[in-house]
């Protein structure tokens, strides 16, 4: 081969070394690119194709072009499920956040037997999602379970919590109070990591204790508030085991979640096709409010560079 | 770890005013300590009530007021439990499925982790997005074709969709342990490593005998988040396992409850609880450390 073309030749290949390094570098990230394809790529393509027919699992998928698609927009029940996810996750979210933050605060002061309270408010989100359900269900029953007793104290009288079509939101979205202790934990981390000489340097400058709090401590830790607020929204859209167990959906559908409603579409009705295009207006649906907290986040999260 | 109120106090301030701040000060935590308590008590109840009821009597759990403390614990609660239920087979079940597991995300993530972190190849940046992409995605958009491929696969009432997908890192989960070993990896000293590739060694013997001896916090942390994401999955058994042999115990708990809720069996509901709480209780006690560094490291897992 004449060497005058060398220069004309724009891909070369590259020796030996890099190439067993490409070679290395394939094959050990193999097992995620396979399950990627496999289990990721393929599955949503799949239910693309999916949300255009109607199949029951038996005989032949059937094609229906674009009336699943169609369809959902005027199904009561499915416009019902989006609502009720979308109203846990307005209410729960925000609490969940003010709760783990204050908590995170009260654990950085200099009070007693501080990793023994932390490891406590930490304890609920270890208890498994099933057990805690079913535990809940009781805790949330009108005649023998513990929290009507415990209003009772108050004098409040008891509540039909999870019979109740206006009350078994607000019961499940009170629970899910419980399960704060990642979001605290990060915000441990962040607020160990706030440079005394800052809270120094304000308080020299006669900053008081809410004073630091609005305008020292919650910019340096917005990046970490952004962050528990957006996974908090999306583990809240995705909410399932709760209302399967406790409510399965009822009363009233008032506790039929996004999730929960797919999920009998494909799995207790069968309909499959419909059942995976409900599924893509719900990961769009989920992608929106990720991509708005996003845009959001550029008017109140201050990073230091 | 550095709180808000150990600050220097300023020096303008009087005597007098500084050792009244100290006594505000003193007041506020004595406080703050008696709510923390409080609230704590009020956190850990359902779990207290959940193992106090798990030993009452049929009688002491409906009683009014409510009965705090059994008076003759009912141990045999434990023992009619796995007579309703192969609650034996449940556990077997599950362990399965968590070991198998496991070790597919751990080998999943370390080789994926540190192809990520070390090694260069055309596509390595547009996979690590892809990777990236995947942490946040929604269960559900998979689950219907997940299930019709399992199903022509026949591996429907198998443990197999339980087990395989995650070798394979598949979500949710193990994009998330591969992102952990990678950041890991990446903060290791290179140095060693080059120094073992001029002599000639390997990737593979440098991953298990350089880098692996480094890393066990990080192997320890994955292995202990997907321990408790695969020991409390429950979507993915409700979907794909039907017989009773080959229930796990998330769905025993649950399938209990279906059958026996608003019965007279409340107290082998949360023998039940009891039991599925009881071994991640110990994991905690044990690995509270990894839990914590785990998710303070990136903030995810821990549920």
């Amino acid at each position: 081969m004449a060497t005058a073309a060398v220069p004309k030749r724009r891909f070369r290949l590259p020796n030996k070394m890099v190439l067993r390094e490409w070679a290395a570098g394939y094959l050990f990230a193999s097992p995620f690119i396979i399950g990627f394809l496999i289990f990721v790529a393929l599955p949503m393509l799949y239910s693309i194709w999916l949300g255009t027919q109607r199949w029951n699992l038996i005989g032949q998928p059937q094609f229906v072009g674009a009336r699943n698609f169609i369809r959902m927009f005027s199904d009561e029940r499915a416009n019902l499920s989006l609502w009720n996810s979308f109203y846990y996750t307005a209410f729960a979210v925000p609490l969940q956040l003010v709760i783990s933050f204050a908590l995170a605060l009260a654990l950085t002061q200099r009070i007693k037997f501080r990793d023994f309270y932390r490891s406590g408010f930490y304890l609920p989100i270890i208890v498994p999602l099933v057990a805690w359900s079913v535990v809940w269900q009781r805790v949330l029953h009108p005649e023998f379970g513990i929290l009507n007793e415990a209003l009772g104290w108050v004098g409040i009288p008891p509540q039909p919590w999870l019979f109740d079509p206006g009350l078994s939101k607000p019961a499940l979205i009170f629970m899910s109070l419980w399960f704060i202790g990642r979001q605290m934990v990060i915000f441990i981390a962040g607020l160990g990591n706030i440079p005394p000489s800052l809270m120094e340097a304000a308080s020299l400058d006669g900053a008081g204790a809410f004073k630091r709090l609005w305008y020292v401590i919650i910019p340096l830790m917005s990046p970490l508030i952004f962050f528990n607020a957006v996974m908090a929204v999306i583990n809240s859209f995705q909410s399932f085991i709760p209302a399967k167990i406790m409510t399965d959906g009822g009363p009233e559908n008032s506790t039929l979640f996004a999730v929960l409603n797919i999920y009998n579409e494909g799995f207790q009705f069968f309909n499959m096709g419909y059942a995976a295009a409900l599924a893509w207006e719900f990961f769009i649906i989920v992608m929106l409010f990720t991509v708005v907290q996003f845009y959001m986040s550029k008017k109140w999260v201050y990073y230091e560079d | 770890m550095a709180t808000t109120d150990t600050t220097v106090q300023p020096v303008v301030e009087t005597t007098g005013s500084i050792s009244r701040r100290r006594l505000l000060e003193m007041i506020w935590l004595v406080f703050l300590q008696i709510f923390l308590t409080l609230l704590l008590i009020t956190f850990l109840v359902p779990a207290l009530w959940m193992i106090s009821s798990s030993l009452k009597a049929s009688t002491e759990v409906f009683a009014h007021p409510i009965v705090w403390i059994p008076e003759t614990p009912q141990w045999q609660n434990y023992a009619r439990l796995f007579e309703i239920l192969p609650f034996g087979r449940f556990t077997w079940n599950t362990f399965i499925v968590v070991f198998f597991a496991v070790v597919g995300a751990l080998f999943c993530s370390i080789f994926t982790g540190y192809s990520f972190a070390r090694l260069r190849w055309p596509g390595r940046d547009l996979f690590f997005a892809i990777l990236i992409a995947t942490l946040m995605l929604p269960e559900v958009i998979t689950l219907v074709p997940r299930f019709i491929i399992f199903r022509y696969l026949q591996w429907i009432d198998t443990l197999l969709p339980l087990i395989v997908p995650f070798w394979f890192g598949a979500t949710p989960g193990t994009p998330l342990y591969i992102f952990l070993m990678r950041q890991f990896f990446k903060g290791l000293p290179v140095e060693l490593e080059e120094a073992a590739l001029i002599d000639g060694a390997s990737r593979l013997r440098i991953l298990f005998q350089i880098v692996l001896p480094l890393s066990k916090p990080v192997i320890a942390t994955v292995a202990v988040f997907a321990m408790l994401q695969h020991y409390t999955d429950f979507m993915n058994p409700l979907i794909y396992i039907s017989s009773l042999n080959n229930w796990t115990l998330a769905l025993g708990v649950a399938g209990l409850n279906a059958e026996e809720s608003f019965r007279s069996g409340w107290e082998l509901v949360f023998v039940a609880g009891t039991l599925m709480t009881v071994p991640v209780l110990i994991l905690f006690v044990f690995a509270q450390r990894y839990f914590v560094q785990g998710i303070a490291m990136t903030g995810f897992g821990g549920r």
